[in-house]
């Protein structure tokens, strides 16, 4: 499985767990507000996997969140930055 | 002139949950005070708490309202919901923009707030910040938005924050509100959950709270010569307040009226209590009432078991009912279900209440020993059968803020 898929999935479990619905009922395209996704919940959401991927969504980009992959994305693109830094900082 | 009545009733206390379970503790002389369970103790020296038996939210909340609680609004939602259950209510969208809610608290949502700040501060927990629901969940108005929404309710709603007399200011301003003319319908009380580390231990830097001893049940032990402090505590007390004609023509159920309610400040120090300006709150009530003091059947003291308190409440009592005083049933019922801050005057409304309906005057538990300072009728450890048609409620908070509620037979 390719980190996206773990990331897709992790999400997908995420919002199955937390709204109380079966994770085969969500795709990418879902949106949040379909899912029953409200602003609150959707901090909830972002808050636990910002820390289980120990990164930072920035509120810009959050705000922006309107799908489930805008999600994934957002944390793939948040992991592949926080790599790249952690790559700079190691060279000397 | 509107009046005002209480048509429900509901508690949440040391003593068990809802009100029939706060009465038969209370008559009973039973305290609910025991070693500290619903948090860590390691950084307690004196870990003793008037705890809730057994107070599991989920039992009572959707795990999404749970996400967005603290244990204040949980117990407030619980009382809530016996008051609004009791009363009967069926509101038209006119009559709930009518209704408002004014629940106090001293301290809002304590434990998330220390659970949160645990989080920031304490790295090994593995988290890298607060949660962001921490502001809602402890923002002091939240377990008034939190019944608001419960019930939809629309009319005036806030919350009243005067530490230990915030229940019973709420009470108060909410019947003035009716009074007024403002509402109709108050959902009104207090809640409290101070009941964790930080807030405990700062608590056991002001020195007055009772040593746990062999037997934390007797730990306090109001008016008593034998006693050594206040025992803190947790819980709620929500009432629902209703203009008295509204009542009467849709045959609620008339637990009490609500006739005076007095509001002074001390205006001096901030921790030792006045004696002028709760005389003056005491009258406010009585005035406002109608009562004269000999008419006055029964006092809940706000008798916390702190040396100083208990004395100043006693003479207070004596300059307001001059001979009179010698005569009147007085107990703190804090003597059972601790001192719940915010939610105490709001819990022991509802105990003053019972006391008129069921009249029986609820004891001053762990009374041992005579105090010459301390020398009026306080009700010593077994409840009394006595018919009540009047009391008075005092709360005396920190900050020199002096709240009374009188109430009568309905």
């Amino acid at each position: 499985m390719s980190e996206l898929d773990t990331i897709e999935q992790q999400v997908i479990d995420l919002i199955a767990r937390k709204e109380r619905i079966p994770p085969g009922s969500i795709t990418l395209d879902s949106t949040l507000q379909e899912l029953g996704i409200d602003s609150l919940a959707g901090m909830d959401l972002l808050f636990d996997l910002e820390e289980t991927h120990k990164l930072m969504i920035s509120d810009e980009v959050a705000q922006q969140m309107k799908t489930v992959r805008h999600v994934v994305e957002a944390i793939r693109t948040a992991a592949q930055t926080a790599q790249a830094d952690a790559a700079t900082t190691l060279q000397p | 002139m509107r009046r005002v009545v209480i048509s429900g009733l509901g508690a949440v206390s040391a003593l068990g949950i809802g009100v029939p379970a706060l009465w038969d503790g209370l008559a009973a002389g039973r305290s609910g005070i025991r070693r500290v369970s619903v948090c860590e103790t390691t950084e307690l020296t004196n870990p003793i708490a008037a705890e809730v038996p057994a107070f599991d939210p989920a039992a009572f909340l959707t795990p999404g309202d749970l996400l967005l609680l603290d244990r204040f609004s949980a117990m407030a939602l619980v009382a809530a919901g016996e008051a609004w259950i009791g009363a009967g209510l069926e509101l038209t969208d006119q009559e709930r923009e009518r209704t408002g809610v004014l629940i106090g608290t001293g301290m809002g949502g304590a434990e998330r707030q220390d659970d949160a700040y645990h989080d920031l501060y304490d790295k090994r927990r593995g988290k890298s910040r607060p949660h962001p629901f921490t502001i809602p969940r402890i923002m002091c108005n939240a377990a008034s938005s939190l019944v608001s929404m419960k019930y939809h309710l629309e009319g005036p709603t806030l919350c009243i924050s005067t530490a230990c007399s915030s229940g019973t200011h709420a009470i108060g301003e909410a019947a003035e509100m009716i009074r007024s003319g403002r509402a109709d319908v108050m959902v009104a009380g207090g809640a409290e959950a101070p009941i964790v580390q930080g807030v405990v231990r700062a608590w056991e830097g002001l020195r007055v709270l009772a040593p746990a001893g062999d037997d934390p049940a007797s730990a306090c032990r109001p008016f008593s010569a034998d006693r050594r402090g206040l025992v803190l505590g947790e819980g709620a007390g929500i009432v629902v307040l209703e203009e008295r004609e509204r009542a009467v023509r849709r045959g609620a159920v008339l637990h009490a009226e609500v006739v005076g309610y007095g509001a002074t400040a001390d205006g001096g120090h901030l921790t030792t209590p006045g004696v002028a300006q709760p005389v003056r709150a005491i009258r406010q009530a009585l005035a406002q009432a109608g009562l004269a003091p000999d008419q006055i059947d029964y006092v809940n003291a706000h008798g916390t078991a702190t040396r100083l308190n208990d004395a100043t409440e006693t003479t207070i009592l004596k300059h307001v009912f001059a001979e009179h005083a010698r005569k009147l049933a007085i107990s703190s019922t804090k003597s059972m279900h601790g001192h719940a801050l915010g939610a105490s005057g709001a819990i022991e409304l509802v105990a003053t209440l019972m006391t008129i309906e069921r009249g029986v005057v609820p004891p001053t538990a762990n009374y041992r020993t005579p105090d010459p300072e301390c020398d009026l009728d306080y009700v010593p450890n077994e409840a009394r059968e006595m018919r009540v048609d009047a009391a008075i409620s005092n709360s005396f908070a920190f900050g020199g803020l002096n709240a009374v509620l009188a109430i009568r037979r309905a």
